[in-house]
């Protein structure tokens, strides 16, 4: 995120409400997710036979797929499984990377160099591509999973933090500090990381995005989330052969996972556009 | 100019190095390492197995394994693809054709969109509130659904486009070629163009604040002069760098793309041998990717010291 932005820039986050809308909406996700038992219309493994493949209705909203499961519930529930990944990975990155990212721009020169060469090299290597092998290697669980995307994308945040911290760490409240005694670990720790919050947050709002498409298009390969637990992306795997007779088992799951990173995309953009 | 591009070439040789230790730890981290295809294979026997370990250099410490892999990749010796044991070189040679169609025709595609966008979001409000809606949809819309979308619109319902391939049965003629294209290249397209669209949009942005345009402004000169001559020149090195860092990502792009529409490029290799678990083509395809890669962040620095007088003298 470059940190210049017209003044113009702030006051269309005051005045334009999509930012506000799009919070909300990942609230109501959340909840959604969080509350799926009680919301979803049926239980999660129900089948039922008499209405396989069926249409939207007004029994079932999203329609049923080809063993009558409604649609509507395994998309409540497969939103556990997307947004858990794309929070949860989302946190793995922004740790590693302030981590990485802290730690390069604090020490500079050495381990600045080989620490930034060894985020030079993840960055270059194809992402999707590599986390397809990896996931294809290790045929992972869930928290596997997260962990793979989490370690698959820390790097963006890892350039903003050190980027952030070599400013931070020329002004004087951290010269004070030094000459007061303090070490590099509390300096980086109380005096430093704390203004790098902003700028990581918004790193890490994109990164929840990115997370959840990641997950769904590994899924979507056959290589992520395992049935029969649904989520979002290896619903859309499910449905791909059968895109022409029954388009709703992939038209909802990919709505809802377009939605939810729209949402993270307008969220991020509105705190990066506010922090300015 | 040769000095700075030397100089870069050097210094992207231990970042190679680095790539290929990682993408070489990756490979035999698998449960049975490159063998394993033929571990879930009933009809290989355990000494047959052990023959093969053998025969490989499989038994070799693993140091001595990457050395001998690294030798043989430099020297363009990139192993045999296990699907049907031909030089995994020669099964990428032939798929990248198509692949640079794809990527060129989309880039192309997303250019001509982001261009006047961006430029006209950065000075009207108005197409502003707009043009953020779509790009930011376009950046996070999942290109596979969006994909499976436009297949199924105007390949199923409307039926006016085929739905995948790169040409007719019979090879086809232009014409037939060009409508092949369309859906493919139109789903990279959309994200590309909307990622382009706003980085101009923030150059032009930036641009137009500094105090220089304000000068040109009051001498007198037209917005139109004072957009497309003072202001785009400037902005025109960043945007530059981000595009072709982009384009330099598409390996992930393509992948999707090209597995939807049945684009016989190299992204649909990729998931044929993923399917295959054949590792070797696998490893080649995260080497060329990762090499294409850094070959694109020095064109886009050398684009900039093109575009950029005053960074020629830093190099």
């Amino acid at each position: 995120m470059s940190t210049s932005t017209s003044a113009s820039g702030r006051s269309t986050v005051q005045t334009n409400r999509a930012p506000r809308v799009a919070a909300y909406l990942l609230g109501a996700l959340l909840l959604g997710a969080m509350l799926a038992p009680a919301l979803a219309p049926f239980a999660v493994d129900a089948l039922d036979l008499a209405n396989r493949r069926a249409a939207p209705s007004s029994l079932h909203w999203f329609g049923t797929d080809e063993l009558g499961r409604d649609v509507m519930t395994r998309v409540l529930f497969g939103a556990r499984v997307s947004l858990a990944i794309g929070l949860v990975s989302a946190l793995v990155s922004a740790a590693i990377g302030a981590a990485v990212g802290a730690t390069a721009g604090y020490a500079g020169r050495v381990i600045d160099d080989i620490l930034m060469r060894i985020t030079d090299a993840m960055l270059a290597i194809p992402r999707l591509p590599l986390l397809m092998i990896t996931a294809a290697v290790l045929q992972p669980s869930v928290p596997v999973l997260v962990l793979l995307v989490g370690l698959a994308g820390w790097m963006e945040t890892a350039r903003v933090v050190r980027a952030e911290v070599l400013s931070l760490a020329a002004r004087d409240f951290v010269a004070a500090a030094r000459a007061m005694g303090a070490s590099p670990f509390r300096v980086v720790l109380r005096h430093v990381l704390p203004g790098v919050i902003p700028a990581a947050a918004v790193a890490t709002t994109l990164a929840v995005g990115r997370g959840i498409l990641l997950e769904s298009a590994l899924s979507f390969f056959g290589v992520g989330v395992q049935p029969p637990t649904a989520s979002w992306g290896n619903m859309l795997y499910q449905a791909q052969t059968t895109m022409t007779s029954e388009p709703w088992l992939a038209i909802f799951p990919g709505a809802m996972i377009f939605l939810t990173v729209l949402a993270c995309n307008a969220v991020g953009d509105a705190i990066g556009a506010a922090r300015g | 100019m040769i000095r700075f591009v030397v100089r870069r070439l050097v210094q992207s040789v231990p970042l190679l190095l680095v790539i290929s230790l990682l993408i070489f730890a990756l490979i035999h981290a698998a449960p049975g390492g490159p063998l394993s295809t033929y571990l879930e294979n009933p009809n290989v026997r355990p000494e047959d197995i052990e023959r093969l370990r053998k025969a490989m250099g499989l038994d070799r410490p693993l140091g001595l394994q990457y050395l001998s892999w690294l030798w043989a990749f430099v020297r363009g010796d990139w192993g045999f693809s296990y699907a049907d044991g031909r030089p995994v070189l020669d099964r990428l040679v032939e798929r990248i054709p198509a692949t640079l169609e794809l990527i060129g025709v989309a880039c192309v595609m997303a250019l001509i969109a982001a261009l006047p966008a961006g430029i006209l979001a950065a000075v009207n409000r108005r197409f502003d509130r707009v043009s953020s809606v779509f790009a930011v949809a376009g950046i996070s819309l999942p290109v596979f659904w969006f994909g499976l979308l436009l297949q199924l619109v105007f390949a199923g319902a409307l039926g006016w486009l085929p739905s995948s391939g790169r040409a007719s049965f019979d090879g086809g003629d232009f014409v037939d070629r060009v409508v092949h294209l369309i859906l493919p290249a139109t789903v990279l397209a959309a994200a590309l163009s909307a990622a382009w669209s706003r980085y101009l949009r923030r150059a032009m942005r930036d641009t137009v604040a500094r105090p220089f345009i304000r000068a040109a402004r009051s001498r007198g000169l037209s917005e139109r002069t004072l957009l497309l001559h003072h202001a785009l020149p400037n902005a025109l090195p960043t945007f530059v760098t981000v595009v072709l860092l982009d384009i330099s990502m598409m390996a992930s792009g393509a992948v999707v793309t090209e597995s939807i529409f049945a684009w016989p490029g190299i992204g649909s290799l990729f998931t044929e041998a993923l399917g295959k678990r054949d590792y070797a083509v696998l490893m080649a395809f995260l080497m060329c990717g990762s090499v294409a890669v850094m070959v694109l962040n020095l064109v886009a620095d050398l684009a900039v010291h093109t575009l950029d007088p005053r960074t020629r003298d830093a190099a």
